[in-house]
């Protein structure tokens, strides 16, 4: 009995329809594995959890802020760039109204109203901008840091509508044009990536503290938030905190002292 | 068959040409977008990163869906009526995925790198699924049309094996408006946006702009090339279209219950700020009361059987139904999410020349991709209908 050439097509069309299928059920299954262990290494308490600690009493000159947003900026080669509803910052100062808007604000004392709160990056424990990105440019460190891969980034700006804490910058304008000084030892962008607070991660591993809370010079406290003996556990118990937007579940590492 | 679309007369190909030349100035636009930045070729800013681009995203992949009631009617309920329609319809969407695929390509600011958005690919970033199923809905719409139209050109019954497909675009139908409902819908933080209802109002927008662009085509070509899809059609569609839209309208008032009844302020905010203006910004007031008056005009229009009956009458509420969902969709949806923005402040949008540029020349991708379509489609029929004709 030979085979009839119409049944011979079908039968190889099932076979390479059916290889195709497996090969998609495959991958996602082999996904879904690689996700699980993620929430797995998450749930881990004893590894290191790195967080931030602002005291913004301490900050009370303009000098104070400018040291440790030049700190910063200088040496992760930001540009300087004029256009305000589109330049580049890693950290920079606003009002307690602007950094909290879901707080109370209407009867609090002046001094409040008036002072200044530097805002960065949060490295949220459970970050939107990480669940967004389709192309994991941006991702979480197995210590929490959050992560921007600027080569790999495509620019569609999905994390910067995820971000509730407006943290993360479009390079608008080629970014290199606005730079008066270049720091050789970090690279400088291209337009149309995302970019934002990398926690000084490259310092971490050397062993340093953040640009910002060195240049702070006892203003602002960074350790490892699993750690119960570490400085930021003891200044954020013995003192009143706040995070920004806690309601919203995102789970903010930094600390601000009011 | 793709001969077809190369004879025309002279309006055909003057229409052809005006859109590849929209097509040539949006390409000069995306480069000088890409050379000197979005912040000269754009309005977008910092606190409004998605501005009336990927609002063509969320409202032509409701036009797309367009296809589903039409061609649900004819293939599951076998609807004779709709037999012309139907082709119509898929090619409709083809033009129509292809604009919403298009808008979103580009606003990436890095236009080489897409590609990794399949070579990483990452299941738990709706993109990744936006680009799969309008990716799989834009194939098989291809596929269904063509074959469907060539199978009639050919005088013979199309393949049994298309059933499958033809089910399969079908269901795979609203997934589109799903999954794009989902990337807004799934953010903190984005008070306008966290909304259960907006995949559900997503669906009744379609099922209600999409079939309103269907049947100005239909008429258009009507009055154009004699192509009759037949009147009983367009009433048809007419009622899905009017009934899809009070369902619209009736989602819209349960948003603005839960809003102002819940009394939360950064749920009111955006509602006022388009509305009514917020904290002394009102640039987009006007708009959304135009979206509402064409709504009533076209509730009007559409839902008395008199008006509805009349041609005159009948493109003009669907005129009236398809802006009203333009700009409440299109323009309306991006600015609300961003507006009042992260810090409660309102940081006002406009968009820039370039960027109306850009996206005017993907609208004309769409539409020379439709017309070439359709061309085919009236030629192959005409020819049918002429040996008919002949035969007598």
């Amino acid at each position: 009995m030979s085979i009839k050439r119409r049944d011979f097509l079908k039968i190889v069309g099932y076979g390479v329809t059916g290889t195709i299928l497996s090969l998609g059920g495959g991958f996602i299954i082999g996904k879904g594995s690689e996700i699980l262990a993620m929430i797995d290494k998450q749930g881990d308490k004893k590894g290191v959890k790195w967080a931030m600690v602002i005291d913004t009493r301490a900050f009370k000159t303009e000098e104070d802020f400018e040291a440790v947003i030049q700190a910063c900026h200088r040496a992760h080669n930001v540009p300087n760039i004029p256009d305000k509803i589109r330049e580049v910052k890693w950290i920079w100062v606003d009002t307690f109204e602007r950094a909290f808007p879901t707080a109370e604000t209407e009867y609090i004392s002046e001094e409040i109203k008036k002072r200044k709160f530097l805002l960065l990056c949060n490295h949220c424990d459970d970050p939107p901008c990480v669940r967004v990105c389709p192309v994991q440019a941006t991702f979480k460190r197995e210590d929490g840091i959050v992560m921007q891969d600027m080569h790999r980034c495509i620019g569609c700006k999905f994390c910067m509508a995820a971000c509730p804490y407006g943290s993360r910058n479009y390079n608008f304008y080629p970014p290199r044009e606005y730079l008066s000084s270049m720091n050789p030892e970090f690279p400088t962008r291209t337009l149309g990536v995302v970019e934002k607070c990398i926690f000084c991660y490259h310092r971490l591993d050397e062993g340093k503290m953040p640009y910002c809370v060195e240049a702070s010079q006892g203003k602002m406290f960074f350790g490892n938030l699993n750690d119960p003996e570490s400085e930021v556990r003891k200044v954020i118990s013995e003192n009143i905190v706040l995070v920004r937007k806690p309601e919203i579940s995102t789970k903010p590492k930094v600390f601000y002292i009011i | 068959m793709v001969e077809k679309a190369l004879k025309g007369g002279l309006k055909y190909w003057l229409w052809l040409l005006f859109l590849a030349s929209l097509i040539v100035i949006a390409f000069f636009a995306w480069q000088y977008e890409h050379h000197y930045g979005a912040g000269v070729a754009t309005g977008l800013h910092r606190d409004l990163t998605w501005g009336f681009q990927i609002g063509q995203l969320a409202f032509f992949v409701g036009v797309a869906a367009s296809a589903v009631p039409v061609v649900l009617s004819y293939y599951l309920h076998n609807y004779k009526e709709f037999s012309k329609l139907t082709i119509l319809a898929e090619f409709m969407a083809v033009g129509a995925v292809m604009i919403a695929m298009l808008s979103v390509f580009v606003v990436m600011g890095q236009p080489t790198r897409v590609f990794n958005v399949l070579l990483y690919p990452t299941p738990n970033s709706l993109i990744f699924w936006d680009l799969v199923v309008l990716s799989t809905y834009l194939f098989l719409n291809i596929l269904c049309g063509w074959m469907v139209l060539h199978s009639y050109y050919k005088e013979a019954p199309y393949p049994s094996w298309l059933k499958f497909f033809i089910y399969w675009a079908i269901i795979w139908g609203p997934s589109i408006h799903i999954v794009t409902a989902f990337l807004l819908q799934g953010l903190p933080g984005r008070h306008y946006w966290l909304t259960a209802i907006m995949a559900a109002r997503f669906l009744a927008t379609a099922f209600s702009a999409g079939p309103a662009l269907l049947i100005i085509l239909a008429i258009l070509i009507k009055k154009l090339t004699q192509f009759d899809v037949g009147e009983r059609a367009l009433q048809t569609v007419a009622k899905i279209v009017i009934y899809a839209f009070i369902i619209n309208l009736l989602l819209f008032g349960f948003e603005l219950f839960t809003a102002f009844y819940s009394g939360i302020h950064s749920h009111i905010a955006p509602f006022l700020y388009l509305f009514v203006g917020y904290e002394g910004h009102s640039e987009w007031v006007p708009f959304a009361w135009i979206s509402m008056i064409l709504a009533a005009i076209g509730l009007i229009l559409l839902l008395i059987p008199y008006t509805r009956k009349k041609e005159t009458t009948l493109v003009l509420g669907c005129f009236a139904i398809f802006f009203s969902v333009w700009i409440e969709k299109g323009l309306l949806l991006m600015v609300g999410g961003f507006t009042p923005n992260v810090f409660e402040t309102v940081t006002p949008y406009y968009p820039a020349l370039p960027e109306v540029l850009i996206q005017t020349g993907v609208w004309a991708v769409g539409f020379l991709v439709i017309t070439i379509l359709y061309k085919i489609t009236i030629e192959v029929f005409k020819s049918k209908e002429l040996v008919v004709k002949l035969k007598k």
